[in-house]
């Protein structure tokens, strides 16, 4: 949809993504979704603000893709009657936001038939909402009676098997309910919520300057994308521009993020179908990635290497050196190791045909990321809105239409290619001058948005400013809202003992989504 | 076949000790396999539990296992249900969700037992601290150990951290 043809006013959002802002009444709110869908674009998050202590109300926003960048639509709401319109049926996605929404501010979506919480376990009564300012952060309720209505599946020879939220291996925790007839599984109902740890209500006693740690630590495996994410939105509601090499330094980062997950996923993958050659191979290469980050940025998974303004450190000609020589180490190895992955028929068997998810349900439940371009969607940040130094790096987009296990292993090696490419040319590239400059203190009220292509799809940080530079909301949302619900579909069909692998190639942030 | 048998052949064994690159990590392996042998009789099980972490320190408990730290070739093995373990690895500020999973994965766990917390979160709390939603530090809600602080902490310091509680416990 085109910028012009939006219904309502529309101002740009200073920052270093095209993103637009407009103010919303309720009659409108479900036909712009309609018309935004209509023509193509994504809802991307939805959150709710609580805006009483500026004297105004509550607010519902949603962010949405438009054919020009990103539209920000905010929608008014009044205290005594907390309640929007239900777009969940324009975009499925919309579902489980809604839900939380609800869970954490009271802001109730009427018109759906799904009003189950979804954040809140038993932790705080129904009651209570953690995102209204007049809820103390540390107020404490004593653990209520949790008891989820699940959706139960009937017939004959229908058995239900429930997993954690305690995993067998080293992951996050979180509820799977299968419903299984022999090995086959019938539906798949995900709960989760389990890591919920208040990440938005903190922010929110935390100054500007500072919740880019704690914007870090929302994903761990994505803190370069979350940072940068929240840095992009408070140098935008500062009006700073950002030096140049501090955003060519930034790319490398996230570059070596996305290279780092991929080769750990790729290695879990080998695993998961009995190659455990692969998982030997690819945790070694990441290791490797690992141990030169700490060597030429201090840490191994680059946490608080990123801040406003700029970034925490500049390499020298020793760590450029390290780098090149990683690059070309890691393209050969990674080669051999596709061909290998690629010709192994007992490997490929299992891979191909597991857990697939058709362009067509990906394009309507709104996948994005990696698995959504390997279920056809093409959609990368770095492609479709490239900031500096993207703008000028020319990414090749990988994309698949299988949407199959093996198709997601296939994105995940052409994106460490690519990745290792646009490393090489950031190093040889990079353009001189400061790392860091001092952000001037942001007016309250100010706002700023945040959109990155992490490893796992787009991260978007959405944040205002209140007083003396304090946070008067942040909102960090996860590709894994959208991708989560997906996972559900993939698995139909397909046998038990082949979740693990359908789950990894997804491999979705809990914490991330769980907030 | 031939070309995964020569890659193997090729990269070899890359398992530290290599004295000479990580000193500290090949004094821990070895101190940690003797320590193993004698309270344990070579065999060491630990169940992780996230109890609300962000997912960072899961990271460092998987690079326990690469080729490099080789957990699993010093007898050490991460199992499945807190029935076959000896030891938990409790990552994160224990959130208020998660604080009946954790109690009851410790109430399965058999004696004797030894808990590490691990982390900032683990420790104290971390960035997240107490809250609505949030316990804070491990040692709030079970009986801890070793508490083994980082964010997130090295496999290293892990693999130090889980010698340590194996240590304390012989010594009681």
């Amino acid at each position: 949809m085109r910028i012009e043809d939006f219904p309502v006013e529309l101002t740009p959002v200073p920052g270093a993504m095209p993103v637009w802002r407009g103010t919303v009444n309720g009659a409108h709110w479900r036909t712009l979704a309609q018309q935004v869908r209509s023509k193509g674009g994504r809802l991307v998050a939805l959150w709710g603000v609580d805006r009483t202590d500026a004297g105004a109300g509550f607010e519902v926003h949603a962010a949405m893709t438009a054919r020009a960048g990103l539209v920000w639509l905010t929608l008014p709401v009044p205290v005594e009657q907390p309640e929007c319109p239900d777009i969940a049926d324009i975009f499925p996605s919309a579902n489980r936001m809604q839900r939380a929404m609800f869970d954490m501010l009271g802001v109730r979506a009427v018109g759906g038939d799904d009003y189950r919480p979804w954040l809140r376990h038993a932790a705080w009564p129904t009651h209570a909402f953690p995102l209204r300012k007049s809820f103390p952060a540390a107020a404490t309720h004593p653990n209520g009676q949790d008891d989820y209505p699940f959706v139960q599946v009937g017939g004959d020879g229908v058995h239900e098997i429930a997993v954690g939220p305690v995993h067998a291996g080293t992951i996050e925790p979180g509820h799977f309910r299968f419903s299984v007839i022999g090995e086959r599984v019938l539906r798949l109902e995900e709960r989760l919520g389990y890591t919920h740890k208040g990440i938005e209500k903190r922010f929110e006693s935390m100054k500007m300057l500072d919740g880019v740690q704690l914007a870090g630590r929302v994903s761990g495996d994505s803190t370069v994308a979350y940072a940068w994410a929240y840095c992009m939105a408070a140098e935008g509601a500062a009006f700073f521009t950002v030096p140049e090499r501090a955003l060519w330094l930034r790319a490398l980062l996230l570059e070596r993020e996305r290279i780092a997950n991929h080769l750990g996923d790729l290695g879990f993958l080998g695993n998961d179908a009995g190659l455990a050659f692969g998982l030997a191979q690819f945790s070694r290469l990441k290791e490797d990635v690992l141990r030169l980050n700490r060597a030429a940025f201090g840490h191994r998974y680059l946490m608080d290497v990123i801040v406003p303004g700029g970034v925490a450190c500049d390499i020298d000609n020793e760590a450029t050196r390290g780098l090149r020589t990683q690059i070309q180490t890691l393209r050969d190895e990674v080669a051999l190791l596709k061909a290998i992955f690629d010709e192994h028929p007992g490997l490929q068997d299992r891979l191909i045909a597991a857990g697939r998810v058709t362009p067509e349900l990906a394009d309507r439940l709104g996948l994005c990321g990696l698995a959504g371009r390997a279920s056809g969607l093409s959609w990368d940040l770095r492609v479709q809105f490239p900031p500096v130094p993207y703008d000028a790096l020319d990414v090749r987009m990988a994309t698949h239409r299988n949407g199959d296990v093996a198709a997601r292993v296939t994105v995940r090696f052409e994106e460490v290619l690519e990745s290792l490419d646009l490393c090489s040319a950031i190093v040889d590239r990079l353009p001189r001058g400061d790392i860091r400059g001092d952000l001037p203190a942001p007016l309250e009220g100010s706002v700023g948005l945040g959109w990155v292509e992490g490893w796992r799809g787009e991260v978007l940080v959405a944040l205002e400013v209140g007083p003396d530079g304090s946070l008067r909301r942040v909102h960090a949302h996860d590709p894994s809202w959208h991708n989560w619900p997906l996972l559900e579909h993939a698995v139909i069909g397909n046998i038990v003992p082949d979740f693990p692998l359908i789950n990894k190639s997804f491999n979705l942030s809990y914490s991330g989504a769980d907030l | 076949m031939y070309r995964i048998l020569k890659k193997i052949a090729a990269i070899g064994i890359v398992t530290e000790p290599a004295p000479e690159t990580d000193e500290a990590l090949r004094i821990a392996q070895q101190r940690l396999g003797d320590a193993v042998l004698q309270w344990f009789a070579g065999a060491l099980t630990i169940r992780h539990v996230d109890a609300g972490s962000c997912n960072g320190c899961e990271l460092e408990i998987n690079a326990l296992n690469n080729p490099y730290y080789n957990l699993e070739g010093l007898g050490i093995r991460f199992v499945a249900s807190p029935r076959h373990a000896d030891m938990l690895l409790v990552t994160g500020p224990v959130s208020r969700h998660m604080e009946i999973a954790l109690k009851r994965t410790y109430d399965a766990t058999p004696e004797p037992k030894l808990v590490v917390a691990l982390g900032d979160c683990g420790c104290a709390g971390g960035i997240f601290g107490e809250s609505y939603a949030s316990l804070g530090r491990v040692s709030n809600v079970i009986p801890v150990d070793i508490a083994v602080p980082g964010c997130p902490p090295s496999p290293t310091a892990i693999m130090q951290g889980i010698l340590t509680a194996i240590e304390l416990r012989g010594k009681a």
